[in-house]
């Protein structure tokens, strides 16, 4: 490890006991712990990431077996949660719909992230004309309804899992671009960082030495709160027939198809919809804990 | 203040046409033309002569100009599916989306405030756990299915509230009609923004409440009632104020999804027909309108942000 010694911010080295500067990580962690309500949140989350990622072990059917004769069953030992219109079961959906959702959710985060720290590390570090540019079009980013943008460019491109999840990172770059330009900001004026730049540094590494680790904490909870943004996004796009299409279940498509049925079979529109809240309700809460734990100074609620 | 004022409006002109250029591109530059064009039932020469007429074939900064010119004198163009002028068909629209989005934006900040409040002066009290826990609720729950859920009980089930449109079909509306119809969408759509709003209520009251003249106050012995109201609120409602630039443009994107689910007759709608029909006036057309709302309610905030904290001057 190379940083220099005036480096506020070493990463998370697996140090298990440090007596005294207890490193920053380790400190938040104490401070998430206590926390119950984001512990449960995270258990929640591990849970249904893992039931996603084992899907077709744990699913007792498949998801897209049609069964016209055996349409909207009620719970059984066969088919537990029920079955929908066309026979399918229910909780097989379910568990393969996490699948999509949250795949959705982590890839488009991570999208908006990547966008996000190009266009802010660029308007930082270049500044002038360039910053002003990025960061006007980042103003109109923010002032347009970004559903709606996701809409127009859906419906354009079609909605294959693909595009849904390009299209959600494209609408939610603007919070981690601002904290990236602004930690530029603050962290290029300070000697250390004049220093390293005497001794020769690029400016790339200027970025991932200095600046990127300062930035890290608000730009974990940008992304998970990021994350339950592009949940609900890609749910209400599925929802207006937009998102991934059946007969691939998400949790999306699920209550869109649902709403249909809802004079004859309401419970179908009842368990995705709970998956997608107690989902983004865990983000959120984890979200919130990680802002408070990491910055325990700054008590307001993000965006 | 007057320069300021100019100078605010200056600059969310500015923002106006970068909003205007981004969508123009992104909109233009996507795969797969107008629906008219792709038709069918057109035979490809006649759909490239319509291209021409409509201005598609030249190239896109010719386009742009183009349209931002009579743009900037109000004329929109016409519609390509409905062959009516782009600013009539939102001139219809927009009186329904502001009353749905205006009502939900009033209730969330009549009750998000009060609601904060007493959160934040009872902090860590039964009160402000039921509170904090129901706000996160409210920024998770998918409102369209919130909207489902309302249908199913308060109408399906128990018959009290019409779950589509605004007015009853086919008698002259009364005012209790049109409120039975405005109150599931308006409950549905101000979900997100009062837990927001209250969220921020709370940690900007908790924050003002810990300041040493708000103990001051308390150790003059002034009314516990009085010190709330007249010394802590109206700091702790600057930084509520500023949010409402960011609540907007999640309360019309909100209002999409809401007006579908409640068969509306607002904005919503419209945007979503001409983004599936790619009818390229009416998008910009509804942009624009967004935009401008946007970037008002921007202002609004502002304005208020510097009524509110006298430590900002503008001379």
């Amino acid at each position: 490890m190379a940083a220099p010694a005036t480096s506020p911010a070493p990463p998370a080295a697996a140090a298990p006991r440090a007596p005294r500067a207890e490193c920053r990580w380790a400190l938040a962690w104490r401070r998430f712990k206590k926390n119950r309500l984001a512990i449960g949140a995270m258990l929640f989350l591990v849970t249904i990431h893992v039931v996603a990622l084992v899907a077709p072990v744990l699913a007792p059917h498949d998801p897209e077996f049609l069964d016209l004769l055996n349409q909207f069953q009620n719970p059984s030992a066969r088919h537990p949660l029920g079955t929908d219109d066309s026979g399918r079961d229910v909780l097989s959906r379910l568990i393969f719909g996490a699948r999509v959702s949250l795949s959705v959710g982590l890839s488009a985060m991570f999208v908006a992230v990547t966008l996000g720290s190009v266009v802010g590390a660029l308007a930082g570090f270049y500044g002038g004309r360039t910053d002003a540019v990025l960061m006007r079009v980042t103003d109109g980013m923010l002032t347009i309804p970004t559903f709606f943008l996701a809409l127009l460019v859906v419906a354009a491109l079609g909605s294959s899992l693909v595009n849904v999840i390009f299209v959600v990172g494209l609408t939610g770059w603007m919070v981690v671009a601002r904290i990236i330009r602004s930690e530029v900001l603050r962290t290029i004026p300070q000697e250390f960082v004049l220093a390293a730049r005497a001794l020769g540094g690029s400016d790339a590494r200027m970025l991932f030495k200095h600046v990127v680790p300062q930035a890290f904490p608000s730009v974990i909870v940008a992304a998970t709160l990021g994350i339950a943004y592009a949940i609900l996004t890609e749910s209400s796009l599925s929802y207006l027939g937009l998102g991934v299409k059946p007969p691939t279940p998400t949790w999306g498509n699920m209550l869109s198809g649902a709403q249909q049925l809802v004079w004859t079979k309401p419970t179908l529109a009842v368990y995705p919809g709970v998956m997608i809240m107690a989902s983004v309700l865990s983000y959120n809460v984890v979200g919130d804990a990680l802002r408070d734990a990491l910055d325990p100074r700054s008590g307001k609620v993000g965006v | 203040m007057t320069a300021y004022l100019l100078r605010r409006i200056g600059q969310s002109v500015v923002l106006l046409f970068i909003v205007s250029a981004i969508v123009f591109v992104i909109v233009r530059a996507t795969p797969g033309g107008p629906a008219i064009l792709n038709n069918p039932d057109v035979d490809p020469e006649t759909a490239q002569a319509i291209a021409r007429d409509l201005g598609l074939v030249d190239p896109l900064p010719v386009q742009y100009w183009k349209w931002i010119t009579r743009a900037v004198v109000g004329n929109f163009g016409k519609s390509y599916q409905h062959q009516t002028p782009v600013t009539t068909l939102i001139q219809n629209r927009t009186p329904n989306t502001l009353l749905l989005a205006g009502t939900a934006l009033v209730v969330s900040l009549l009750l998000a405030v009060p609601l904060g409040m007493i959160s934040a002066v009872r902090r860590y009290s039964l009160f402000d756990y039921i509170a904090t826990l129901t706000a996160f609720f409210g920024v998770s729950i998918p409102n369209f299915w919130l909207g489902i859920m309302m249908i199913v009980v308060c109408s399906v089930t128990l018959g009290w509230l019409p779950s589509a449109g605004m007015t009853p079909a086919g008698v002259v509306p009364t005012f209790g009609d049109r409120l039975r119809h405005l109150i599931m969408p308006a409950i549905v759509l101000c979900t997100f923004p009062l837990a927001q709003l209250m969220r921020y209520s709370r940690s900007s009251m908790v924050e003002v409440i810990e300041q040493d003249y708000i103990r001051t106050a308390r150790a003059k012995g002034i009314a516990p009632r009085r010190v709330l109201f007249a010394h802590a609120l109206r700091n702790a409602l600057i930084p509520v104020v500023t949010v409402l630039g960011v609540i907007t443009p999640r309360l019309l994107s909100g209002a999409v999804v809401t007006e579908t689910i409640f068969a509306w007759p607002g904005l919503g709608r419209l945007a979503i027909d001409s983004a599936m029909t790619r009818d390229y006036p009416v998008i910009m057309g509804i942009t624009m309108t967004t935009a401008i709302l946007v970037v008002i309610s921007n202002l609004v905030a502002d304005l208020a942000y510097v009524a509110l904290d006298p430590r900002i001057s503008l001379s």
